[in-house]
């Protein structure tokens, strides 16, 4: 199980639990859909803007614990930050996952989204981890 | 012949030390049909149909005995009444194309289940849109079975086709097809009958249970990948147009205008795929041998058993049919407070494969109000011990998630 306890660590079982950031806005500036037909994960983001600053960042759906957990790790990082940094930051994210070249000045911005780094040991759960990170984007670069 | 002699034909489960309980989605292949095929590329290959030497004449001749192969083991009437095809998802778009929109019209009904795999549900979607006629479901009760009295309120006058799975993909429901045929017929429908999960599992006599078309994949019943069946009855099929158009299905080809072959030819455009009828052919004499009674009685005890297991566990609901008479080899369950997905992999490091998801029915799943289960399938080379090794790797998940399930 030795596999396996790197994925299902504490960081990605408490936020595949806890609601903090699973609820509805008030008065959102946008929204966005992601599903995984597949396997039946099924997001929906809302986020508020402030000028180019993503002031809130929250979801509702539902999904494995991977999916979740990656959702709610992404709302806590991207909150506060520019519209660039967020694309910045989503595009690391993804390189991460996909096994590709990533600095270790890069995984350090990702901050506790690093805890999803052994995800892209498993083929068949990359993309639970990257639904929320792909639905943010095409929210961003709308 | 017990499920343990048994698994020593199929290679993969003895190289491996895997637990797989996936064969509902596709099943492992024994060394004789592995053997027959690569038998027949490296001794008989050629294009069947087309040449006049030899090696082409016993290539038709491999083709023609699998198709004989396949009547026979299903008791239709003609080998004529079998086409050959990719798999059921083939065989069903060639229904909704060549029987659906020739013959529907606008108001005209079509009733299916709400348990139909996406594969006889999206056609009739389109044959739907394209044609006008209304698409209805047959809904299931809280045991995952369709009761007759949903069955005569749905299949009314007005209905032309009746898409029917003789097993659910998902619960593991044996339909009432027969019934369902008759009722049908009384009110002059044509029924669809989709054998994916039931030809491979348990004897389907087509002539008995009167079925119009039964469709189903030979990668479900030990064959190779991409040979699929479609049986329809000889003046049914005889008056359908014909599906996809090009080289072996024509009679006479002149500049504007062309002549079809008769039937099954008719249906089998281009090259087809020999190696794959031959595999399903060896198939077909792998279960003869053992017995489709004998594999009936394997897969029954291995369903009770497992049944049994799974209700010892506090933690587990089970979904579909009570009465275990009703209940093929498919179950679906759930893992309280733990998504599927997850479950699957935990068990997946337990060497355990089982298949998570909306198993391509996703309206069954929305009517149930679940996003997706567990699913285990049995066939012929699974054991208790297989069973044991599921409970087991069910139990480690549990408590891996314990103390944030109860959170």
């Amino acid at each position: 199980m030795d596999n396996l306890d790197s994925i299902y660590t504490d960081i990605i079982m408490q936020h595949s639990t806890e609601t903090f950031n699973k609820k509805n806005l008030v008065n959102p500036t946008d929204k966005e859909h992601g599903h995984n037909p597949s396997c039946g994960d099924d997001i929906t983001l809302e986020i508020i803007m402030n000028g180019n600053i993503i002031e809130d960042l929250a979801f509702t759906g539902h999904g494995c614990a991977i999916s979740q957990a990656s959702t709610s790790i992404m709302c806590d990082l991207l909150k506060g930050k520019t519209k660039e940094e967020a694309i910045e930051l989503i595009n690391i994210f993804i390189k991460m996952i996909k096994r590709e070249d990533v600095t270790e000045e890069e995984l350090d911005k990702l901050e506790e989204a690093r805890a999803l780094q052994n995800i892209s040991n498993m083929p068949a759960r990359v993309k639970c981890a990257e639904l929320a990170w792909y639905t943010m984007q095409k929210l961003l670069e709308k | 012949m017990t499920s343990s002699e048994i698994k020593k034909d199929f290679s993969i489960l003895n190289n491996q030390e895997i637990t797989y309980l996936d064969s509902g989605a596709t099943t492992q292949k024994p060394t004789q049909v592995i053997r027959a095929v690569d038998r027949y590329y490296e001794e008989e290959n050629a294009n069947p149909h087309r040449g006049a030497y030899r090696l082409s004449i016993k290539a038709t001749e491999v083709y023609d005995e699998a198709r004989k192969k396949v009547a026979d083991f299903i008791n239709a009437t003609y080998p004529e009444e079998i086409v050959f095809t990719r798999n059921a998802t083939e065989s069903l778009n060639l229904i909704a194309y060549s029987y659906g929109i020739e013959n529907l019209k606008n108001n005209d009904k079509i009733v299916l289940s709400i348990m139909e795999h996406h594969s006889n549900l999206v056609p009739w979607q389109f044959v739907s849109q394209k044609t006008g006629a209304k698409l209805e479901y047959m809904y299931i009760n809280s045991e995952g079975e369709i009761p007759y009295e949903e069955i005569d309120k749905k299949i009314v006058p007005g209905v032309k086709v009746v898409g029917i799975t003789q097993v659910s993909n998902v619960l593991g429901t044996i339909n009432p097809v027969k019934e369902i045929v008759k009722k049908a017929h009384s009110i002059g429908a044509i029924v669809v009958v989709d054998a994916s999960q039931s030809v491979p599992h348990m004897k389907v006599d087509v002539t008995d249970l009167d079925a119009d078309f039964l469709v189903f994949s030979g990668h479900k019943m030990l064959s190779p990948l991409g040979i699929g069946v479609l049986y329809g009855k000889k003046e049914l099929l005889e008056k359908l147009k014909p599906f996809l158009y090009g080289g072996d299905m024509i009679e006479y080809v002149y500049e504007q205008e062309t002549t079809f072959a008769p039937i099954p030819t008719k249906f089998e455009a281009g090259t087809q795929n020999v190696g794959g009828a031959v595999g399903l052919s060896s198939a077909i004499d792998y279960l003869n041998n053992i017995g489709i009674e004998n594999v009936e009685k394997i897969e029954k005890e291995l369903m009770s058993y497992a049944m049994e297991q799974l209700s010892k566990l506090d933690f587990i609901t089970v979904y579909g049919p009570k009465d275990l008479n009703k209940h093929a080899s498919v179950i679906s369950f759930n893992v309280n407070g733990v998504h599927p997905h997850d479950v699957a992999s935990i068990l997946d490091s337990e060497n355990v494969c089982i298949r998570s998801g909306n198993h391509c029915a996703q309206p069954l799943l929305r009517y149930m109000g679940l996003d997706s289960t567990c699913r285990i399938s049995f066939y012929i080379y699974n054991t208790k011990e297989d069973v044991d090794k599921l409970i087991n790797a069910l139990i480690k998940t549990r408590d891996m998630f314990a103390k944030w399930i109860n959170k």
